[in-house]
C-alpha cells in the first residue's frame, strides 16, 4: 500500500500546501524581506504560488478546492488509522480510501474542465462537465458501497 | 470503398444519407460474414462444445442457469479435485457465464426458449460480429479515411488469428474477451481525445467487464499506463490525459476489485503496479503544470527540482523496497515466463507442458494473418508520419503485442486486433491515394496550363513546368487498385480456407475420410464418457491425466481428481506419480484417494498422436518435481537415452501403470509377431503386460479410451499380485514345501 500512498499523497499534500502551509509564510514574509538575489528560495516560491492562487482563482473553483482539501484530510486520516491500527478488514480500508482518492481525482477533473474549457476541451461545457462529474461519482460510490460489504 | 461511390446527380444531403446507409449495410454484411465463417464445425458435425476448457465453462453456465446467480457466486464444487473440492465462485472469471446466462433469460423472456447449449456454442460467433464493429469504431478514431474503418472491420471479422479462438463451439473466455478488449481500447481513445470523464467512466466499466471475463485484462492494465507514460515522455501531457486516465484508473480499479478472483490483486501484485505508478505520476505532473502557470521560470526550477526528485525517488524506493519485502507480490510464473522465456521450462513444467505456451514460428504469422502481416508495419509507419496521441497508442500496442505474440503462440490473439487496425490504415491509405486523390481541380488546371505556356515561353525546364505531383494517369491508378483488389480477394480466400481446414475441427470427435471420400467419424471420447455416465455409480471417482478433467466432469458427469484448472500442482503430481509408478505403489495412492476408475487415452491402434503415452514424460517430470527420490525421469529411458515402448523398453517403463494400462491385451488384436504401435511406429512383444490391481472395465471401439476399475481389497487379505497369480492358476512355487521364516502375529 505504501507506494500508493507515496505516489498519491505527496501530490495532495503538496496541493494543500498553498492553502494550509502558506499562512505562516505570509506572516513571516513582511518580517524578513529577503533580497533573494541568487536562486529563488523556497519561501518566495510558496508565497508567489499563494498570491497567484488568491488573485487568479474564481470563487467557484475555490469551493472545489475546499472540497479537495477536505478529501485529502479524510484520506490522510484513514491512512493514518490504517497504519496505526492495522488493515484487518482490508476491503473496508480500500473502499474508504479509494472513495476519497477517486472523488479527489474526479473533483480535480471537474476543476480542470470548468477552468480552461476553451483550449483543452472544446466539446465539454461546464454544465456537461458537472453532469459527467455526477455520473462518475455515482458509479464510484456504487462500487465503493458494494466493495465495503 | 463502396461508401465513396457518390453520384454527382444527388445533392449533398442525399449523398450523405446514402453513405450512411451503405455503411450500415456494409457493416451488417461484415458482421454476417464474421458469424457465417465460424459455423463450419457446426454445419459439418454438430452443435457441440469443442475443446477441453469450454467444457468447464459450459458446466458452470448450466449451473448458473439452473440455480440462479447467488448460488453460482457461492458455488463450492465438490465434484472436482476429489478430496479437496474447488471454490468455483472465487476461482473463475464469471463474465462469460453471466453473459450467456443473461442472453438465455432474455430470449426466454421474449418467449424464444433456446437451449443453453446452443447459446454457449453460438456465443463466440455472435461476439465476433460485435468485435468487427468495435474494430470499425476504433479505426475510425485513428484516421479520417472513410474506408479504413470498414476495412478494419472486415479484417477483424475474418482474420484466422482471431477465428482460431472463436469458432462456434469454442466457448472459451476469449470468445467474449476480444470484443471487450477492442471496445475498451476504443473507449479509451475516445476518452483521451475528448478528455471527457463520461467516456473515461465508460472505459472503466467495460474494463471491469473485461476483468470479469478474461485473465488477459492485465494486458490492458499494462498497456494504458504505458501509453500514458509514453505520451508524458514525449511532452504530450495534457489535462485531457489527466482527466481520462485518472477517471479510468480510479473507477476501473474499483470495478476490477469487485471480482472475487481478482480481489486485492490490483493493489498487491506487480502486474498492476505500472497503472498505479502512472496514476501517481500524473498527479505530480498535473500539480507541476499548475505551479508552472503560477510562478516565474526561475522559481519554478527550484520548485521542480525539489519536488520531482523527492517524490519520484521516494516512490521508486518504496516500490522496490515493498516488492523485496514481499508486501507487493512479485510477478507470477505465467506472467514472468513472458520475460524470461526459459523460466517455465526449468521451474514450472506444468506451464511449459501446454502446447500453446511455446514460442511462435514464422509461418504461423503468415498462416494466421496472411496479407495483414506485411501491411501491418506499413500501417505503423503511417502512424509515425502523422503522430497524434491515438497514433502513439497504435505504435505502443503494436510493439508490445508483437513481442508477446512472438513469445507465446496463444498471444497471437491479442496481436490480431492491432494488426487489423494498422493494416486497414495502410490499405486504405493506398486505396485513397489511388482512388480519391484525383487530378488537380478544374479551376487550377487552366492556370497551370497558362503557367506552362508562360514558362515554356521563358524557356524553363519541362520538369519545372509541372507544379502538380500526383497520380493522374488512369493506367497507374487501375494497376494499383486492381492489384490491391486481388490481394483483398486472396485474403478472403485464404481466411476461408484456413478456417475451414485448420480451425474448424472439434477435438471431441475425430473425423477421417474413407477412400471414397465419405466422412468417417471416430467418436470414442463420447462413447467412453457415455459409458461412464450410464454404467458407474453417481459418485465414482475417475482418475485421469488433467487434460481430460473438464471433459469427464462435463460429459461423464463424474467426480475427478485433477482437471485443467491446474491450481494444485502437488495433486497433479500425485496423479502423475500414480501413473508412472509400479502397481503396488500406485494402488496405495489410488486407495488413498478413493479412486474407482482410471481412464487412459491410447492412440496406438489408430495413430492418434495426442495420447497419454506421448504425454507420459510430462507426468514423470511433474511427479519428479515433488518426489525426486521415487520417480526418476532417467529410469524411463534406455541406456542409450531413447524413449521406447517396445521390447527394449526399460523395466521401470514396462512396470509403470500407464504402460500396462495402455498396452493391456493389445497384442490380442494382432497375429503373433505383428503387434505394432502406430503412433510410436514400433513393434511390440507378443506377450502383453499383466495387470493385478486393476481390471479392464471398458475399451472404446478404436481403443482410444480405456477405462479400468480399481479392484477392491482382496477378500482373504492377500496382496493383489498373489491373488491374481492364484486366479490365473499359477501355483505358488515351493511355497508349500519350504516353510518360510514366519514372524509372530501381532495383535
Amino acid at each position: 500500500m505504501a507506494p500508493k500512498k507515496n505516489a498519491r499523497e505527496s501530490t495532495p499534500s503538496a496541493a494543500a500546501s498553498p492553502v494550509t502551509k502558506a499562512s505562516p509564510v505570509v506572516k513571516s514574509a513582511p518580517v524578513s524581506p529577503k533580497p533573494s538575489a541568487g536562486a529563488a528560495s523556497w519561501d518566495v516560491v510558496l508565497q508567489n504560488i499563494y498570491n497567484h492562487y488568491i488573485n487568479e482563482t474564481t470563487q467557484r473553483t475555490k469551493l472545489i478546492d475546499a472540497f479537495l482539501v477536505f478529501l485529502v484530510t479524510v484520506g490522510a486520516l484513514q491512512f493514518l488509522y490504517c497504519v496505526l491500527a492495522g488493515n484487518y478488514p482490508f476491503n473496508a480500508f480500500l473502499s474508504g480510501f479509494s472513495a476519497t482518492v477517486g472523488q479527489f481525482v474526479l473533483a480535480v477533473s471537474l476543476r480542470v474542465q470548468t477552468n480552461d474549457t476553451k483550449s483543452e476541451f472544446p466539446s465539454v461545457s461546464p454544465e456537461r462537465a458537472f453532469a459527467d462529474f455526477v455520473v462518475c461519482s455515482l458509479i464510484l460510490h456504487v462500487f465503493c458501497i458494494n466493495f465495503i460489504n | 470503398m463502396a461508401a465513396k461511390t457518390q453520384s454527382p446527380v444527388m445533392g449533398v444531403a442525399t449523398a450523405q444519407s446514402t453513405r450512411t446507409l451503405l455503411r450500415v449495410v456494409i457493416l451488417s454484411l461484415i458482421a454476417g460474414a464474421a458469424i457465417a465463417s465460424r459455423l463450419f464445425s457446426v454445419i459439418r458435425f454438430e452443435s457441440i462444445i469443442h475443446e477441453f476448457d469450454p467444457w468447464f465453462n459450459f458446466r458452470a453456465t448450466k449451473y448458473l442457469v439452473a440455480n440462479g446467480f447467488y448460488k453460482f457466486w457461492d458455488w463450492f464444487d465438490d465434484r472436482t479435485w476429489h478430496p479437496l473440492g474447488r471454490v468455483t465462485g472465487g476461482t473463475l472469471y464469471p463474465g462469460l457465464m453471466v453473459t450467456s446466462g443473461a442472453i438465455y433469460h432474455f430470449l426466454k423472456a421474449l418467449t424464444i426458449p433456446v437451449d443453453i447449449r446452443n447459446i454457449c456454442v453460438l456465443l463466440a460467433p455472435a461476439c465476433s460480429g460485435l468485435t468487427a464493429i468495435a474494430a470499425y469504431l476504433l479505426t475510425n478514431e485513428m484516421t479520417t479515411s472513410p474506408s479504413a474503418g470498414l476495412l478494419a472491420a472486415i479484417f477483424m471479422g475474418i482474420a484466422p488469428g482471431y477465428i482460431s479462438r472463436s469458432v462456434a463451439g469454442s466457448y472459451d473466455n476469449e470468445a467474449i474477451a476480444i470484443f471487450l478488449l477492442v471496445f475498451t481500447f476504443y473507449l479509451w481513445i475516445k476518452a483521451l481525445k475528448l478528455g471527457s470523464m463520461l467516456w473515461g467512466a465508460l472505459c472503466a466499466l467495460f474494463y471491469g467487464y473485461m476483468v470479469s471475463s478474461w485473465g488477459g485484462y492485465a494486458f490492458i492494465t499494462c498497456l494504458l499506463p504505458l501509453h500514458a507514460f509514453v505520451l508524458i515522455c514525449m511532452g504530450r501531457y495534457s489535462t485531457r490525459l489527466y482527466v481520462s486516465y485518472t477517471t479510468w484508473y480510479a473507477l476501473g480499479t474499483l470495478a476490477s476489485m469487485q471480482i472475487p478472483f481478482v480481489g486485492f490483486l490490483p493493489v498487491k501484485t506487480s502486474e498492476h503496479m505500472p497503472a498505479l505508478g502512472i496514476f501517481g505520476f500524473l498527479q505530480l505532473i498535473g500539480f507541476i503544470q499548475y505551479v508552472r502557470s503560477a510562478i516565474s521560470g526561475r522559481q519554478f526550477q527550484t520548485f521542480l527540482v525539489t519536488v520531482l526528485i523527492a517524490t519520484f525517488g521516494l516512490g521508486v524506493v518504496a516500490l522496490v523496497g515493498l516488492t523485496s519485502m514481499g508486501v507487493i507480490a512479485p510477478w507470477n510464473g505465467r506472467f514472468y515466463s513472458l520475460w524470461d522465456t526459459s523460466y517455465a521450462k526449468i521451474h514450472i513444467p506444468i506451464i511449459a507442458s501446454v502446447s500453446e505456451h511455446q514460442p511462435t514460428a514464422w509461418p504461423a504469422f503468415f498462416f494466421d494473418l496472411s496479407m495483414l502481416i506485411w501491411l501491418f508495419p506499413a500501417g505503423v509507419y503511417l502512424c509515425f508520419s502523422d503522430l497524434r496521441d491515438e497514433h502513439v497508442f497504435v505504435v505502443v500496442y503494436s510493439i508490445f503485442g508483437s513481442y508477446f505474440a512472438g513469445v507465446m503462440v496463444r498471444l497471437m490473439l491479442t496481436l490480431t486486433p492491432i494488426v487489423c487496425v494498422a493494416a486497414a490504415m495502410a490499405a486504405s491509405h493506398i486505396l485513397d491515394a489511388y482512388l480519391l486523390v484525383d487530378c488537380p481541380a478544374e479551376g487550377a488546371q487552366p492556370e497551370a496550363t497558362e503557367k506552362d505556356s508562360n514558362k515554356a515561353k521563358d524557356g524553363g525546364l519541362r520538369s519545372e513546368s509541372k507544379p502538380y505531383i500526383g497520380i493522374f494517369s488512369n493506367v497507374s491508378k487501375m494497376t494499383v487498385v486492381t492489384s490491391m483488389t486481388v490481394y483483398l480477394m486472396m485474403f478472403v480466400t485464404h481466411c476461408t480456407w484456413v478456417t475451414s481446414n485448420a480451425y474448424s475441427s472439434p477435438s471431441v470427435v475425430l473425423a477421417s475420410r474413407m477412400p471414397d471420400g465419405s466422412q468417417h467419424i471416430i467418436d470414442d471420447y463420447r462413447e467412453a464418457y457415455q459409458w461412464l455416465r450410464q454404467n458407474t455409480k453417481e459418485d465414482a471417482k475417475i482418475m485421469s491425466w488433467w487434460d481430460y478433467g473438464y471433459q469427464i466432469g462435463g460429459m461423464a458427469d463424474r467426480p475427478t481428481l485433477v482437471d485443467n484448472n491446474t491450481w494444485n500442482n502437488t495433486h497433479i503430481a500425485t496423479v502423475g506419480k500414480a501413473m508412472s509408478s509400479n502397481e503396488e505403489v500406485s494402488y496405495e495412492i489410488m486407495r488413498q484417494h478413493e479412486v474407482d476408475y482410471v481412464l487412459v487415452v491410447f492412440g496406438g491402434l489408430l495413430g492418434y498422436s495426442g495420447d497419454d503415452i506421448n504425454k507420459f514424460l510430462w507426468m514423470v517430470r511433474i511427479a519428479e518435481g515433488i518426489w525426486p527420490d521415487e520417480v526418476k525421469e532417467r529410469d524411463f529411458f534406455t541406456a542409450r537415452g531413447e524413449y521406447r515402448v517396445d521390447g527394449e523398453a526399460t523395466d521401470t517403463m514396462k512396470n509403470s501403470l500407464m504402460y500396462k494400462m495402455s498396452y493391456y491385451n493389445y497384442h490380442t488384436l494382432f497375429p503373433p509377431g505383428q503387434v505394432v504401435d502406430r503412433v510410436r511406429g514400433s513393434r511390440l512383444p507378443d506377450t502383453g503386460p499383466v495387470l493385478n490391481t486393476v481390471e479392464e472395465a471398458f475399451t472404446s471401439e478404436n481403443w482410444i479410451i480405456r477405462i479400468y476399475k480399481v479392484k477392491d481389497l482382496d477378500n482373504i487379505g492377500r496382496d493383489h499380485t498373489s491373488a491374481a497369480a492364484f486366479e490365473r492358476g499359477q501355483k505358488k512355487k515351493k511355497a508349500a514345501k519350504k516353510a518360510g521364516p514366519r514372524v509372530l502375529r501381532v495383535d
